[in-house]
């Protein structure tokens, strides 16, 4: 059905719009097929795609996306490609960016569900799983580099602090990234206001 | 029992705060206790399988369900029950969120809070990167544990990312043939 809505439009639109339509669909599509592990997977390799490869996005803009989509109900992924697409092409492009998210999952899922004791005892489909985790891992930690190198280039302690507390909290502490988003945004607020603060003072 | 399906899913993405693991104390509530449409054999098997493949959690339960109930439409009335609350609150938060964002006050907020986001993605790294050289998570890994191959795997694949900026989809993909033929081999 939406397949069918968004094939109608894209013909009526500029040539560009559908390129970019087009291009959100596969990237969400590629993206979904390979992540493995749980949503902030997908958040790095959207980071490569959206922010490295494609420079649609600016690294602030990702990683309050990436906030966003913690803090709001349902799957990160989906949440992820929903504002994603809202901001290249409104709620088309949020259509589209979440069917690009979802098919995988459930064409996979449904072979399975079809072959799933064979599936469960291919010993290679289990081995080709494991180590795929370690590429996700070199990804993951590429993005990282990157982001906690910019966050060091803000040169304030008050930044570069809360990223230290906050891996050691949610990585050696378990508490839980609600609480850390929650929390961080409390500071932020705080921060606010003193800075006003500072400006009456010197006006 | 489509509708009801429906309208359970409908609840596992309201109600799934956080995402992935968050969600699988939901799905069972709503699944296996309240509906019994699975056992709570099939529905360990279903969470294997789920972390095993790729995507999320709760839309590979949704599609696992709804395939084995009502085939492929049972499969994407499940699925859509999943992503509506998602679509529509997401779509209000966005619609904000590029309204505002470029207050300089909603910026200085946003700015306490990437650092933290960082942190976040750091973590979910280490964890899979413990997944992957032990095979569990680092609250309770053995050392003597340790794979080799992807220990290799990781380094290679990270010097490509950084020296030579190679594709990410690349290096997953090409990280799971090697692995499998050198695991083959040895």
């Amino acid at each position: 059905m939406e397949q069918n809505v968004t094939k109608q439009v894209v013909p009526s639109s500029e040539p560009q719009h559908k390129h970019v339509l087009w291009q959100l669909f596969k990237a969400t599509f590629c993206l979904s097929a390979f992540t493995f592990g749980g949503g902030f997977v997908i958040v790095s390799l959207m980071k490569k795609k959206f922010v490295e490869e494609l420079g649609w996005l600016t690294e602030d803009e990702m990683l309050d996306i990436t906030a966003i989509a913690q803090s709001s109900p349902g799957p990160i992924p989906i949440n992820a490609s929903v504002i994603l697409g809202y901001r290249m092409k409104g709620i088309l492009g949020s259509l589209v960016a979440v069917l690009g998210t979802a098919i995988p999952p459930m064409v996979i899922i449904s072979v399975i569900a079809v072959f799933y004791k064979q599936f469960r005892e291919n010993t290679v489909i289990a081995t080709a799983l494991q180590v795929m985790r370690a590429g996700v891992a070199a990804v993951i930690f590429d993005v990282v580099i990157n982001l906690a190198k910019n966050v060091c280039k803000t040169k304030r302690y008050l930044y570069i602090g809360l990223m230290a507390i906050a891996f050691v909290l949610t990585c050696f502490l378990k508490v839980s990234a609600m609480v850390i988003i929650l929390s961080c945004v409390a500071i932020g607020v705080i921060d606010l206001i003193i800075q006003m603060k500072k400006k009456g003072e010197t006006v | 029992m489509i509708f009801k399906l429906f309208l359970s899913f409908i609840q596992v993405g309201l109600f799934s705060v956080g995402g992935g693991y968050a969600a699988i104390p939901l799905i069972q509530q709503q699944i296996v206790e309240i509906h019994k449409l699975m056992t709570l054999a099939e529905f360990t098997d279903l969470i294997t399988i789920a972390e095993m493949t790729p995507g999320p959690i709760s839309i590979n339960s949704a599609t696992f369900v709804g395939t084995r109930l009502a085939g492929v439409p049972g499969s994407i009335i499940c699925t859509l029950g999943v992503v509506l609350p998602s679509f529509c609150i997401c779509l209000a938060l966005a619609y904000f969120y590029y309204k505002y964002r470029n207050f300089s006050g909603v910026q200085t907020i946003l700015s306490a809070l990437r650092p933290a986001v960082v942190a976040l993605i750091a973590s979910a790294g280490i964890s899979i990167l413990m997944l992957g050289l032990f095979g569990s998570d680092h609250s309770n890994f053995a050392l003597s544990n340790f794979r080799i191959i992807e220990a290799l795997l990781f380094v290679g694949g990270l010097f490509l990312l950084r020296k030579f900026k190679v594709n990410a989809i690349a290096i997953i993909f090409g990280s799971g043939v090697i692995g499998t033929i050198l695991y083959a081999i040895f």
